[in-house]
């Protein structure tokens, strides 16, 4: 931008400038008009429906007549803590942790490559190719991994192709990961959470690693640390709030999916799911309601965790 | 952070890494020129662009398209407003709160989205509130104004203190220095996270699912086909549709993000 002089005509001493007068010098009351709208909206239509949601959780359905009785139970925290829900809420919560470890794997080199070696349009480049999946459409993606994965489709043509049909049948005959095809197997959703979710990890972990000065890594270098040991005293623990940064989103986005697991993976049903079927079809609020508090504890100490670690300026 | 030579096993892996990222799409562009209409089989047997002229004829992919744009776009306009305020008050400030505060505006996407689908869901429900093209707008701008603040907010912190006195001791006031010296700083900034909560909005499935009622925008339409199937070719060319209306934008606001880099009077 250049700082052409834009005539700015002589300022009228009429009502704006003195209103604009108090703002300047009255800091508290100019950041509270401007707090005010965003807040009432987010305080309003955001946290007032988490509590409503909060509420819900404490309210019960009757067995017979399956209509939402409103007064403060425990009842349904009771059936929440059941073994068959507990199952659930365990295998979700492993599910996310798993994805948001392979995730990391993946992100790391993109990342490392892209904040240390890429340059100019490389960088952009790279930037762009991350961008771009991140961006394009959800269901789109998890569309096209059903195709992938279908028992005709691509991957199991490639695999042949390339006389590994018997590595893919070995691999779905193990217990657990495998299944009767990738599209109904803990493998195939685990891919389609990672295809969807890791450029949320690549960004943070970017950012994070730009911002490791070069010449600490030089000194370390100086210092007489090889590069394995640099990579681990240095830049790692410097990169772990990008890290953990981009672990918020995946790991959040697995514990709430429930249309991947619709349309990929096995049987079994996780937490997203029963949120989805409790409020849906079963009509049982409060029991929905009493499994979606559940992930918000989960991220709430997450967050805590994660802003200890200052991974909020690495967002 | 600069090094001249990468090592090649990097440069393999994170290669890899990309074309996992992209393979994919590339494969919903090629099924939407297939002749099966029936299963997923590949390679495709044959090639035709006639699905293109089907889908262009069915009222249902128009309607749900119209109502995803009026939407994304009512949700951005909302997401504007409330996200730049935020950004203004929060950029160079401290004040008590303002970690709960910043805390507040990315909690809506820190949280999985069923949660504050069903959130909004039961608040509708206590208060008897009718699903409606409202209620979905609702949800969305809670969502975008985030994407907004984030934009808004880096660009902020750039934006050299400096200049403000300056236009202040040149006898501006604070709306003259808010048109003149802000706006065209932050301008490119906005624009670029209009444009990506507007592809945030339009691409929203999982929060539309609990706050629509009867009505479908797109990724609710893809949704239905997805699970109950009535002409997958159709369905793929709405995806490559989508991808298309989705990634225009983006480009656009990489571009005009990257040009701000350097705002005038930034790096003092």
């Amino acid at each position: 931008m250049t700082m052409s002089a834009t005539p700015v005509a002589a300022p009228p001493d009429g009502l704006l400038r003195r209103l604009s007068d108090v703002l300047v010098v009255r800091r508290g009351f100019y950041l509270m008009l401007l707090l005010v709208p965003p807040l009432l909206w987010l305080g309003v239509v955001y946290l007032g429906s988490l509590f409503a949601l909060l509420a819900q959780s404490f309210f019960s359905i009757d067995e017979f007549s399956g209509t939402i009785v409103e007064e403060p139970t425990l009842k349904t925290y009771g059936e929440l803590l059941q073994p068959a829900n507990l199952d659930i809420i365990v295998r979700t919560v492993l599910l996310s942790t798993v994805v948001t470890l392979l995730a990391i794997l993946i992100a790391f080199p993109i990342a490392y490559y892209a904040a240390r070696y890429a340059r100019g349009r490389v960088k952009a480049l790279f930037y762009v190719a991350v961008m771009m999946p991140l961006w394009s459409s959800y269901l789109v993606k998890v569309y096209a991994w059903k195709l992938l994965l279908a028992k005709e489709g691509a991957v199991g043509w490639v695999m042949n192709a390339a006389g590994a049909a018997s590595l893919l049948d070995g691999w779905l005959s193990l217990p657990l990961v495998g299944g009767p095809s990738l599209s109904v197997s803990y493998t195939g959703m685990v891919l389609v959470f990672l295809y969807l979710w890791t450029p949320f990890m690549v960004l943070p972990i970017q950012a994070a690693l730009e911002r490791v000065p070069g010449s600490l890594i030089e000194a370390a270098g100086d210092l007489g640390a090889d590069p394995g040991q640099t990579f681990r005293t240095v830049v790692l623990p410097l990169a772990l709030p990008g890290v953990v940064a981009g672990s918020i989103f995946t790991f959040s986005l697995t514990l709430g999916d429930y249309i991947v697991p619709q349309i990929v993976g096995p049987s079994s049903l996780i937490l997203g799911q029963v949120v989805y079927t409790q409020q849906g079809n079963a009509g049982n609020i409060p029991l929905a309601a009493a499994f979606s508090v559940v992930p918000v504890l989960i991220m709430g100490l997450f967050l805590t965790v994660a802003k200890r670690m200052g991974a909020f300026d690495a967002l | 952070m600069t090094d001249a030579r990468s090592p090649l096993a990097l440069k393999i892996v994170a290669g890899l890494g990309l074309l996992f990222l992209h393979l994919p799409l590339a494969f919903i562009i090629l099924y939407a020129f297939t002749t099966e209409d029936r299963s997923y089989a590949f390679p495709p047997p044959g090639l035709t662009a006639k699905w293109f002229a089907v889908a262009w004829e069915r009222p249902d992919v128009w309607e749900a398209l119209a109502l995803s744009v009026k939407v994304a776009a009512l949700s951005t306009a909302m997401a504007l407003v409330l996200g730049t305020l935020a950004a203004a008050a929060l950029a160079r400030t401290k004040f008590f709160g303002r970690e709960a505060v910043s805390l507040l505006l990315i909690l809506p996407i820190a949280l999985p989205g069923i949660i504050t689908g069903i959130a909004l869901r039961a608040a509708f429900s206590l208060a008897d509130i009718p699903y409606s093209f409202w209620t979905i707008v609702l949800g969305h701008a809670t969502f975008c104004i985030v994407v907004v603040y984030n934009n808004a907010v880096a660009r902020f912190r750039r934006l050299s203190p400096s200049l403000v006195e300056a236009s202040m001791d040149l006898g501006a006031d604070g709306f003259q220095t808010f048109r003149h010296v802000i706006l065209p700083s932050i301008g490119t900034a906005l624009l670029a996270g209009g444009m990506l909560a507007f592809a945030l909005s339009f691409d929203e499935v999982i929060v539309t699912t609990f706050t629509a009622g009867q009505q479908r925008t797109l990724p609710i339409w893809m949704l239905g086909e997805l699970l109950r199937p009535r002409q997958r070719p159709v369905t793929n060319v709405v995806a490559v549709v989508v991808i298309a209306v989705t990634a225009l934008p983006i480009l656009a606001a990489y571009y005009l993000t990257r040009e701000g880099e350097a705002v005038a009077g930034g790096g003092k």
